[in-house]
């Protein structure tokens, strides 16, 4: 019984070299394993996929780089997306500091698409204020959005003839890493009925799952498996599909430690439980 | 008579009032007293992070005067704040946004914040593990149905999870969309309901805490 003993008092630094190997061995070896993609995510996709060409798509970038691998992937599938089909994307930004990665998205993306800026999509950067500038998109989208993310007058392209307010999307996705998105539901969601896709970090996906059964949001990409799910339907497996393989085997390898530590924790009781009875 | 703390209390009943009737009636005069309000908003937002980095360098600032402990990490703070500080206004005088690919800024952003944001939030995967081994116990009939069903949506939030069974990932939705879903709802409900009554107590001048 010693052994159990030792296994409930194991020093932490075993578990860590342990979940460090599992994590890092599949992301070299990339072996094959199944992604099936679920319904709240094929929602999303397919909505996409129907709408006609030249509509405009708002992405809001509310996340920062501890979310980049669950949403990186996801912002260039949908990018891809997008472009195939004709879409416009326009790009704003919640989180200060998620504005490189959406530009980085956005730009790699355009150019393996040969999009051209302000024609095919725009970047208008960031602004404070979350709840003025959903509202105040509603009614004017100059009111917060005058100049670009480098400061050219939104006037001078193309694509911002004919955008105004919400009426000219024919779809919100917002990219998620904390709860701008519960203002997103409330404002341009409740108040000017903008259709809404969400894309969560897998730890705050549960929270969105009724906004979806009630139909306030169109679908829902829960971290970096429905990121995985979303460039598998898109046909372009890259990172988050990567990524799976990783998270497939740390899971498995954090279930295991729980049947273990609780195996110790059951022994080491009924062991004091005898020591007690003596 | 409006003085003392009647003003502020004064200032917070009309605007509520005016914010509530704008959200069902956005049209004249309210939404563009609405909006007007909402800039208002938008630029007192942006000061707010003048006062975050005021607050920041005088703790650190002080930190170093005092010789406190760990004072030589409030060094490197201050001269890391100054360095992205002059890049970010650099790179706007030279390329025109800060966030432009070739400025220096751009440089420090993908170099030491990608990295550093990504390494502290993947420091989590090691102590949720820890975490796990250590405190996940069955030790009554609630915890064991909690630790039971953290079991099933791990493995069918995963590929492996098709690979045990295909029925795996069609339980772990079912759990996701029904049991948890209805917990969710019901805090859901409480807490709005909870946030509603605290802002009408406030807009009522019931509420004063926030004044002193």
């Amino acid at each position: 019984m010693k052994i159990f003993e030792k296994l409930a008092h194991i020093d932490r630094r075993y578990i860590y070299i342990l979940i460090a190997v599992v994590v890092i061995v599949p992301l070299l070896m990339k072996p094959n394993l199944p992604i099936i993609p679920t319904k709240p995510v094929e929602d999303i996709y397919n909505y996409v996929e129907n709408l006609p060409q030249g509509s405009n798509i708002l992405i809001s970038i509310d996340y920062d780089a501890a979310s980049m691998p669950e949403q990186q992937p996801f912002l260039e599938a949908l990018l891809r997306q997008c472009f195939r089909n004709k879409l416009k994307p326009v790009m704003i930004v919640q989180w200060q500091l998620g504005a490189p990665l959406g530009t980085q998205g956005l730009e790699k993306i355009a150019k393996e698409c040969n999009a051209v800026y302000g024609v095919d999509y725009i970047n208008l950067g960031y602004r404070p204020g979350y709840v003025a500038q959903m509202v105040g998109i509603g009614r004017e989208i100059r009111d917060y959005f005058s100049v670009d993310y480098k400061n050219v007058s939104v006037d001078s392209f193309p694509i911002m003839k004919n955008i105004h307010n919400y009426n000219d999307f024919e779809l919100l996705v917002g990219l998620e890493a904390g709860s701008t998105y519960l203002l997103w539901v409330e404002y341009a969601g409740g108040r000017f009925k903008q259709k809404i896709a969400l894309a969560l970090n897998a730890v705050s996906a549960p929270d969105a799952y009724y906004f979806y059964q009630s139909k306030q949001i169109i679908g829902l990409v829960g971290g970096m498996k429905g990121s995985a799910e979303y460039e598998v339907l898109e046909k372009r497996p890259d990172l988050a599909v990567a990524g799976m393989a990783s998270q497939s085997y740390s899971h498995i390898l954090i279930i295991l430690f729980i049947i273990f530590g609780n195996i110790a924790f059951f022994v080491e009781k009924n062991r004091k439980r005898k020591e007690g009875g003596k | 008579m409006l003085k003392g703390k009647n003003i502020p209390l004064a200032i917070t009943f009309i605007v509520g009032l005016i914010m509530i009737i704008s959200f069902f009636i956005p049209h004249k005069p309210f939404g563009d007293i609405e909006q007007i309000s909402l800039r208002w908003y938008s630029i007192i937002a942006g000061f707010t992070m003048v006062l975050g980095v005021d607050s920041l360098l005088g703790l650190h600032f002080r930190k170093i005067k005092r010789k406190e402990e760990n004072w030589i990490h409030s060094i490197f703070l201050i001269a890391g704040f100054v360095m992205v500080f002059i890049a970010g206004v650099w790179g706007t005088i030279q390329y025109g946004s800060a966030f432009d690919e070739r400025s220096f800024f751009t440089y420090i952003y993908n170099y030491f914040i990608v990295p550093l944001q990504a390494t502290m939030f993947s420091l989590l995967a090691f102590f949720v593990a820890s975490a796990a081994y250590r405190a996940f116990r069955a030790r009554n009939v609630d915890a064991a149905l909690l630790l039971i069903t953290a079991v099933i949506v791990m493995l069918g939030r995963v590929p492996v999870g098709e690979l045990i069974s295909p029925y795996l990932p069609k339980f772990t939705d079912w759990i996701m969309e029904v049991p948890q879903m209805a917990a969710k709802r019901g805090i859901g409900l409480g807490i709005y309901l909870g946030a509603l009554g605290v802002s009408i107590r406030i807009i009522l001048g019931i509420e004063r805490s926030y004044l002193s």
